[in-house]
């Protein structure tokens, strides 16, 4: 069965041939983040694709990972183009370094993980969490429910983490 | 300068070919916002341009390449409308780092026997019919599969998908976003002395950062213009090219789409702040013989001022990190050591895929750019060299220019061309 739903007014589809989407997004309904893993190469990567590349295994089992990590990079978006994020502005794209296999296999590779900065109930965040929100902030994962049986991972700050004093933002706000 | 590593590309073949293709002809059609002609038009209008400028008929054309993202034309009813009989033509997806690619493509089909002169064009209204922001009709498609991954985070168009790159360099190496400004200001003087640019006004640094923010770091005035517009560049061998009307531009070494390691969008492979050129400049500089100080003019692709900046850095124009210095020293401005992009670029001439900055390429190696200088007895331009708004755009004793063409942060093409030095 495809995974189809309407998300903020967007049709959102996973094919039915689409496995490795399908069983991810699948994970994330039951509150899970999971991640391929090769038997192979003993490593986890993202997003869903359809080998390792680290050893072309096309095996893979579905591992449970923690949803935690440090904003690696961001998107800070106030002007919108899609028409379902026009009163969302200003939104975030986090870029997440999980801290699962960080610097693994090379120094610079990470797992980034994307999603939205949302509140702890999965709400767009408020211009004053954006704000407070930069390189080296400590998030956690949660997530927006699209259907059911599918929903999509996201991003609040993880309130029990120590913070970095200041977490680097762009120098405009 | 010291090449960084020796490729593990094979250039021993690549250097049989050195200096043996050139690009004969170049043309473009006017750089509008609401053309009103349909992109077999205006792909027509270029074509007919630039066989024109390298004085070849309709026989002499019998290989046709062209690029697009499902909005333009085929290259057969192109071809047809013209009266050109294609011996080869290919139609292929993709949009900036094409441009020097399919060049590389059009050598190798010539050499293979397959044609003799192929005409590669780029035809698009970019502003008023599918706009490459993806605006529009675009920003409203249904989402499937590995696209959740990111348009349904609301990150989805060009800007949007660079960011994270753009932001981690100035996190990286203290990049500042009046720095990254430089390459729209630099790039708007060469506008306002181009006749044919859209935007002609030119920009201070001021300006641009106190533009609107459309996703941080990129301004309003960061980003590139959208326009309605086909440009076309006719490459063929040396000996042929040099039968024709003008000087021929004589290709170097190219670099096709070269890619950094797992290419996706999510940036899995860092440092991220660190862009294709890393690669492909150990392709392009060998393959040439030359290395980046001996380059008098670059056409480093500006869909974004960063992308300039990213680039010109990962190609060995300055050290890993100063990219933001270096666009911010004049040396990229006309009359600075080594301009960029002299038509104005993506940022204010016109949007057209990488095109418009090799037909720019070509000219300045002609030494013949059509600026607002006065034309001479013998039909040529009197070239002041003076760049004062208004004024002068040809560069002095250019005999070797690259282009830098990005497609993302991943990919990348590349093309140095010289001089013909008969």
């Amino acid at each position: 069965m495809p995974l189809q739903g309407e998300y903020m007014g967007m049709m959102l589809t996973v094919d039915d041939v689409d496995r490795e989407n399908r069983e991810f997004f699948a994970w994330c309904d039951k509150g899970e983040f999971r991640l391929q893993r090769s038997p192979e190469s003993g490593l986890l990567r993202y997003p869903p694709t359809t080998a390792c590349p680290w050893s072309t295994d096309r095996d893979y089992e579905w591992v449970p990972v923690e949803g935690k990590g440090a904003v690696h990079s961001y998107v800070e978006v106030h002007h919108p183009i899609q028409p379902a994020f026009r009163d969302k502005v200003p939104y975030m794209i986090l870029l997440v370094d999980l801290d699962t296999q960080k610097g693994e296999p090379s120094e610079h590779e990470a797992l980034r993980v994307a999603g939205n900065l949302v509140t702890a109930d999965s709400e767009f965040a408020p211009p004053e969490a954006i704000r407070s929100v930069g390189i080296g902030t400590r998030v956690r994962m949660v997530f927006s429910k699209v259907a059911d049986g599918f929903s999509l991972p996201q991003w609040t700050i993880d309130e029990d983490a120590e913070q970095p004093e200041a977490p680097w933002r762009y120098p405009q706000e | 300068m010291t090449l960084s590593s020796v490729s593990d590309v094979d250039a021993s073949s690549p250097k049989h070919l050195r200096g043996r293709y050139a690009v004969a002809g170049v043309g473009e059609t006017d750089y509008m916002r609401g053309s009103e002609y349909s992109t077999r038009s205006l792909a027509t209008w270029a074509i007919r341009n630039a066989m024109d400028d390298a004085g070849l008929a309709p026989g002499d054309i019998d290989g046709m390449l062209s690029y697009s993202g499902n909005d333009s034309i085929f290259s057969p009813f192109v071809a047809g409308d013209l009266g050109i009989r294609l011996n080869f033509y290919m139609d292929v997806h993709g949009g900036g780092s094409s441009t020097e690619a399919l060049i590389g493509i059009a050598i190798g089909v010539i050499e293979a026997g397959m044609c003799k002169t192929v005409a590669i064009f780029r035809s698009m209204n970019g502003y008023s019919q599918v706009r490459i922001g993806g605006t529009g009709a675009r920003s409203a498609v249904p989402i499937n599969g590995d696209q959740i991954h990111h348009r349904a985070y609301g990150w989805q168009s060009a800007g949007q998908m660079f960011a994270p790159t753009f932001l981690r360099h100035m996190y990286d190496y203290g990049t500042t976003p009046e720095q990254v400004a430089a390459v729209k200001v630099a790039h708007s003087k060469h506008a306002s002395n181009n006749p044919k640019a859209y935007y002609k006004r030119r920009f201070t640094v001021e300006d641009v950062v106190s533009s609107r923010i459309i996703c941080k770091p990129l301004h309003l005035l960061d980003c590139c213009v959208e326009t309605d517009n086909a440009t076309c560049i006719i490459v063929t061998r040396l000996d042929r090219a040099r039968d024709c009307r003008q000087p021929p531009a004589v290709i170097q070494s190219v670099v096709g789409r070269c890619c950094k390691p797992r290419i996706d969008m999510h940036y899995q492979h860092g440092p991220i702040s660190t862009v294709a050129g890393h690669y492909a400049k150990d392709i392009l500089f060998p393959n040439a013989g030359v290395s980046p100080e001996d380059i008098d003019l670059t056409g480093s692709y500006d869909a974004f001022t960063f992308t300039t900046m990213l680039q010109l850095e990962d190609y060995g124009f300055c050290k890993k990190g100063e990219g933001g210095d270096y666009v911010s020293s004049g040396i990229i401005e006309l009359g600075g050591k080594r301009p960029n992009n002299t038509s104005g670029g993506h940022l204010c001439e016109g949007y057209t895929h990488g095109m418009n900055m090799v037909i720019e390429n070509t000219r300045q190696l002609r030494g013949e750019v059509d600026d607002s200088c006065p034309v001479g007895p013998d039909g040529k331009r009197q070239h002041t060299h003076d760049y004062s708004e208004g004024g002068c755009r040809q560069v002095k004793d250019v005999e070797l220019t690259a282009n830098l063409g990005w497609a993302m942060p991943g990919t990348g093409s590349a093309m140095i061309m010289a001089k013909d030095a008969r």
